[in-house]
């Protein structure tokens, strides 16, 4: 199972709690799925109350959780949302959003590296999401992150692994750090292709939340990440361009 | 005759449940600190939509099949109910989401073009598919809740200011957030409006625009006049809505017609609805009092059945369905 920062955590699923029917929907999808993690969002869920009543129930999951900058567009706001977690959530856990442009939600990968420095450097646990660039994800490990957060597809889009090249080259480019992909994906078999890849971990939200049935959809999710660990466990054929009989021959009548 | 009931809060599940249980000829008290409805309530800033089949996209089935009966029990007891139904609208972009959308709800019927003017010739040549559901209606809800109030008046009940200190009857806690220190899974949920005079723009019924990040809806309200609704945010915060929430209302609207762009900004509004886990209202008994609460983003719909279970327990003894 996926260890970020020493941690081992019991699945390699992690779900975020937004956009859920209800709170009920919510902690069933948990149930089911058995995810490990629960992502949540600090800034816009407070706006001037205490937002008591939410964090209780994300509380009762029973699962680690880990808070997010969503919705930050500068290191500056990045930064300062992290500190307001960290107090409000007791966890020197992070994930670290600065989003460089509204429409796509794309990682502004500048404001990233800033904010991660700032933020190792002040003791947190920093889960960057960002990109599959390989160079981005260096300066990244520099600034301290020793887990790194790749998007499958920009954030809600349920597309998939949109760049899979990248994503393996960034996967063997750095061998030995937990990797996670972050968003973009919309049905269980993208997870399940994930994980068969090498990743350590596949977390989402809206493919469950936004489902019909999103506690269902959460134990499919679960189901396909199991399925890929299986699979990559078991070692996988490597393709092949010429065709091989998978029936046994032996016995055919030879009519030559 | 002595009161059978001594009802807390007159927001709209407060004089519902005073509504019901009067006209049912029950004798009847409710207090409410602020003497009547007003801002200090929820209920004053809800959309109004009595639609019982949209919601059901997210809500659970008691919220269409219970919500189905309101749009009468308001006529019956005399609010302005108008029944032209909901369309629900998508831009050229997020046409998808028109489709997700009537998956997942009933009772409607798609439009093309040429129906979608003939309904509402204001939004004609701005989309090419809609979706009509002609068995909803809305009504204005601070109206509305003004003609529960003057129906309870003539019938000689007033709303007291300070809570007696005996009640008398069975107490019904119908606090709605107030009454959270008594509900622990009782939680608020933001939600922010704005108030419209747009004269430049004619919608006859509630429209939705549906956006995967801002869904909007607009219901008008007579004279001109617009409600923009509505934000749902995890957080019990009852302050100013917040200039996010304010522009992505805005815009949506002036996306849905850009004859928005002139309109007057009469109001802008927030509070927090109560909401229980799973987003259904019930019925709760505790102590020495029932609770009436969790009404949700499903004030103006739901509180007609709960006022009616309410009454069905408190004189015939019957168990509601929505009971805990």
């Amino acid at each position: 199972m996926p260890v970020f920062y020493g941690t081992e955590i019991a699945s390699a699923l992690m779900l975020g709690t937004a956009q859920y029917p209800s709170p009920a929907d919510l902690a069933e999808a948990f149930r089911r799925s058995g995810a490990g993690i629960a992502t949540v969002s600090l800034r816009r869920e407070a706006a001037g109350g205490d937002g008591s009543g939410f964090w209780d129930i994300i509380r009762r999951l029973g699962v680690r959780v880990l808070p997010n900058t969503a919705g930050c567009y500068s290191a500056a706001e990045a930064v300062t949302t992290a500190q307001m977690a960290r107090e409000m959530f007791d966890t020197d856990w992070i994930k670290l959003e600065v989003i460089g442009h509204a429409d796509t939600l794309q990682p502004d990968p500048f404001g990233l590296v800033e904010a991660a420095a700032i933020l190792s450097a002040d003791g947190f646990r920093v889960f960057p999401y960002t990109t599959e660039d390989g160079i981005l994800a260096a300066r990244l490990l520099e600034a301290g992150c020793e887990v790194l957060m790749p998007w499958g597809a920009p954030i809600g889009t349920g597309r998939g692994l949109n760049n899979i090249y990248g994503l393996r080259t960034l996967r063997a480019q750095f061998p030995d750090v937990p990797m996670v992909i972050d968003a973009g994906l919309g049905l269980p078999s993208q997870a399940a292709q994930a994980i068969e890849m090498g990743f350590d971990a596949v977390l989402l939200n809206t493919a469950v939340a936004r489902a019909g049935d999103p506690p269902a959809m959460a134990e499919a999710f679960a189901r396909a990440v199991e399925a890929g660990r299986m699979a990559r466990a078991a070692d996988p054929m490597e393709p092949r361009d010429m065709a091989a009989p998978s029936t046994p021959q032996i016995g055919l009548a030879m009519l030559a | 005759m002595s009161p059978v009931a001594t009802i807390l809060g007159a927001g709209v599940a407060g004089l519902c449940v005073a509504h019901e249980l009067a006209s049912r000829g029950a004798e009847i008290r409710i207090i409410d600190q602020a003497g009547a409805p007003g801002p200090h309530g929820c209920s004053w800033w809800a959309g109004g939509m009595l639609a019982p089949y949209c919601e059901g996209e997210t809500a659970p089935e008691p919220v269409t099949r219970l919500g189905q009966a309101a749009a009468v029990w308001w006529r019956d007891a005399g609010a302005e109910v108008v029944a032209q139904g909901t369309l629900v609208v998508a831009l050229d972009r997020d046409r998808r989401e028109l489709d997700l959308f009537a998956r997942r709800i009933t009772g409607h019927e798609t439009l093309d073009a040429d129906q979608i003017a003939g309904l509402e010739p204001d939004l004609g040549g701005r989309f090419r598919r809609a979706l009509h559901v002609p068995g909803e209606a809305h009504l204005s809800v601070r109206d509305a809740l003004k003609v529960l109030q003057a129906a309870l008046a003539r019938r000689g009940v007033e709303i007291e200011t300070c809570a007696p200190p005996a009640p008398e009857g069975i107490l019904i806690d119908c606090r709605g957030l107030a009454a959270r220190d008594r509900l622990p899974g009782l939680r608020g949920v933001r939600g922010e409006m704005a108030l419209l005079r747009a004269p430049g723009v004619t919608l006859h019924r509630p429209v939705r625009l549906l956006h995967p990040r801002h869904p909007l809806y607009i219901v008008p309200r007579g004279d001109g006049h617009y409600m923009l609704g509505a934000t749902q945010i995890e957080s019990d915060g009852r302050g100013p809505a917040s200039l996010r929430s304010v522009v992505e209302l805005l815009s949506a609207a002036y996306a849905l017609h850009p004859g928005f762009a002139e309109a007057e900004v009469l109001e802008l509004g927030a509070d927090a609805r109560p909401a229980f886990a799973d987003h259904l209202p019930r019925i709760v008994r505790q102590d020495d009092r029932i609770h009436v609460n969790g009404l949700f983003r499903h004030g103006f719909l739901m509180a007609p059945a709960l006022a009616r279970m309410t009454a069905d327990l408190i004189l015939n003894g019957t168990e509601p369905e929505l009971i805990a």
